[in-house]
């Protein structure tokens, strides 16, 4: 993981855009046989483990916080749900302003069961994933015949009425929130370079960090295994035109209520993880701002393109801590620096070919939305020559 | 009838964009619906594919009544379509874009994958390369190669012309007649009246959401009302000329003889 962020870094500032393609690298990949795959994936995997490590964080927190809970506490949850989003926005191009209701339908069934019902942390992660991806079906069924801007609307209220009810019902107390919410169970007391990596508890958040790292890569499996298949061809296609895709025989509404429902479910483990480490969670944990960030963090990092969303959620959930001493002027930067970010790399940090063509096509920037901005028809210039050509 | 639509209405909101429309298309013919802009053709079409609900009338598709059926079903039944303005996707490449178009069917589709290559030389020359990056006439080569991936047995075209040069234009409707002798029926939409009357059988005149006029398609480019709204009202001399050409290829027999770029470029492709 840290690997490949540092192999980004290096160009963000230097701006140009052309200077940055990754098409040499992309090719090397395409190129390269199983064995250096495996390897990389491996060397990913070690990076990603030893990433809470002190020397890491001397240069990545250097202003005193705590290097490994900004890791668990924002930078891995950020991750979690940018896979999920970009399930829903990236690969199936539907734009949901309101992904954090999900997150917070997990955070609070987690809550629920296991304050009120003496349920174990593992018992109500099955749960809250299965009721986070119910209530993507339940917000999909009637809003997936919206295309565009008006299903951003639609989520964006969905994501507002979760929290509104849970900040109106006595039930989870309310805007107080649910208090004493259990830990997960300690796993093993097995410790290793001073690490005790099962055993949650408040003092360390390391465990943490481990126990998401191990979802990211299961959603990162779980993902890619769909991407090529039938279904991420099916998203693919409505992404870039639904209306051809149902001419093709995709059936459209179905699979993009599965979207819905697989991204609802990844954020729904991402809310069960941040409700057990917080011990506590109040429905000011779930402000429209969370999506927004999640959103952008996608956008940045190259919507549809998985390394490339990873690495725009970390960055933005990192660059914030990491400017920290800059005080309130940090935003105004951070701000600034997503607008030139999309001026010069509108297709986001490190897009996937895929989605490069498709912007330059003028659509499917983002789905549909961008499929019903206005394009004025290129005069056709080419079938001239594609006739001189032909003969 | 392999497809026929009865007495549809269409409402776009609380307009009527289809006023009880009734259209048939025998086996094996090459049917037109020609009309200016808003007279209700692509909506038509849009209709039959399954993309726009109807608010009352049928749509029956090899006898059977298809009025309620979602569109991705009615590609299996055998209803394939090339939609107005392409629809090609932008981001796969030429071949991505023609499996796409085999999305619905389960079993090997090599060999209508060769029968694509073999019609449009150019799919085959442009295999990688990303659809949203070819011209106009290329992806309306795609677009119609895509449809006849699901191996329909009616092939809706929406505006296979617009925006190409006339050249091109000749080109792509000879194709259509090739398609059309293998077997394929096609239901043609068109505002190049005159191309599309040369080529079909019958067509049928639409205006503001009716059908106006209903004739074999020679008959049309001799009707003088027809002439004056959608052909320009050319002279004697050029009807008689432009109604020789619409017999010869409506005979099918010279469809392949009219092609010659076609045909040197499926030469090609088959020798590679």
């Amino acid at each position: 993981m840290n690997l490949t962020k540092n192999g980004n870094g290096k160009g963000g500032l230097a701006g140009a855009r052309d200077t940055l393609s990754l098409d040499p690298l992309r090719n090397a990949w395409a190129g390269a046989p199983p064995v250096v795959r495996w390897i990389v994936y491996g060397l990913l995997i070690i990076g990603g483990v030893l990433l809470p490590s002190e020397s890491i964080g001397g240069f990545m927190a250097p202003s005193g916080s705590d290097w490994a809970s900004m890791l668990s506490t924002q930078i891995a949850i950020y991750v979690l749900l940018a896979i999920g989003l970009n399930v829903v926005v990236g690969m199936a191009g539907l734009l949901d302003l309101g992904y954090v209701a999900f997150y917070a339908v997990g955070a609070y069934t987690m809550a629920i069961f296991a304050t009120k019902y003496d349920w174990s942390f593992w018992e109500s992660l099955v749960l809250a994933i299965a009721f986070s991806a119910l209530a993507g079906v339940i917000l999909g069924a009637p809003t997936l015949r919206l295309r565009g801007d008006y299903l951003a609307i639609v989520t964006l209220g969905f994501g507002e009425i979760v929290k509104r009810t849970a900040n109106n019902s006595d039930y989870v107390n309310g805007p107080r929130g649910v208090q004493g919410i259990p830990h997960p169970p300690s796993l093993s007391e097995f410790e290793i370079m001073g690490v005790q990596p099962l055993k949650y508890g408040l003092l360390d958040s390391r465990p943490y960090y481990y126990l998401l790292l191990l979802f990211i890569i299961v959603a990162i499996i779980f993902v890619k295994r769909l991407e090529s298949s039938r279904v991420g061809r099916a998203w693919a296609s409505i992404r870039e035109d639904e209306d051809a895709a149902e001419l093709m025989g995709v059936p459209t509404f179905k699979f993009k209520l599965a979207a819905f429902a697989i991204g609802a479910a990844i954020g729904g483990s991402g809310g069960v993880v941040f409700a057990s480490q917080q011990t506590s969670i109040t429905p000011l944990n779930f402000e429209f701002l969370v999506s927004a960030l999640i959103l952008a963090g996608v956008v940045l990092g190259g919507s549809g393109n998985l390394p490339g969303v990873m690495l725009g959620a970390a960055v933005l959930a990192w660059l914030p801590e990491r400017f920290r001493f800059l005080s309130d002027y940090r935003m105004l930067i951070f701000g600034a620096a997503l607008v030139l970010m999309m001026i010069f790399r509108p297709e986001g940090l490190w897009p996937s070919r895929q989605r490069k063509a498709e912007l330059a096509e003028g659509t499917g920037g983002m789905g549909s939305m961008g499929a019903e901005v206005a394009v004025p028809d290129k005069p056709d210039a080419g079938p001239v020559e594609t006739l001189e050509e032909g003969k | 009838m392999l497809l026929e639509i009865d007495d549809i209405h269409v409402h776009y909101g609380k307009i009527a964009a289809l006023k009880g429309i009734s259209v048939s298309v025998d086996e094996g013919e090459i049917v037109t619906l020609i009309g200016a802009n808003g007279a209700g053709k692509t909506t038509t079409l849009k209709t039959i594919s399954g993309l726009r609900s109807l608010s009352s009338g049928a749509v029956r598709f090899d006898g059977r009544d298809i009025s309620r059926m979602p569109g991705h079903k009615r590609v299996l039944a055998g209803i394939g379509q090339a939609p107005e303005g392409r629809g090609i996707f932008p981001g796969m490449t030429v071949e991505e874009n023609l499996l796409m178009g085999a999305y619905a069917r389960k079993e090997d589709v090599s060999k209508e994958l060769a029968q694509v290559h073999e019609l449009f030389p150019r799919l085959a020359e442009r295999r990688t390369q990303a659809g949203g990056t070819m011209s106009g006439g290329e992806q309306q080569m795609l677009a119609i190669g895509r449809a006849l991936m699901a191996k329909p047995k009616v092939l809706l075209l929406d505006e296979p012309s617009m925006g190409l040069a006339p050249m091109l234009v000749q080109q792509i409707f000879s194709i259509i007649v090739e398609i059309n002798r293998r077997g394929t029926t096609v239901l043609l939409v068109e505002q190049n009246a005159q191309q599309a009357l040369q080529i079909a059988h019958r067509a049928y005149v639409l205006e503001t959401g009716r059908v106006v006029k209903a004739a074999p398609a020679g008959d049309l480019l001799d009707d003088p009302q027809v002439r004056a709204a959608y052909l320009g009202g050319a002279s004697g001399a050029d009807l008689a000329a432009a109604s020789d050409v619409a017999s010869a290829e409506a005979d099918d027999t010279s469809g392949a003889d009219d092609t010659p770029e076609a045909d040197d470029d499926a030469e090609e492709g088959t020798s590679r």
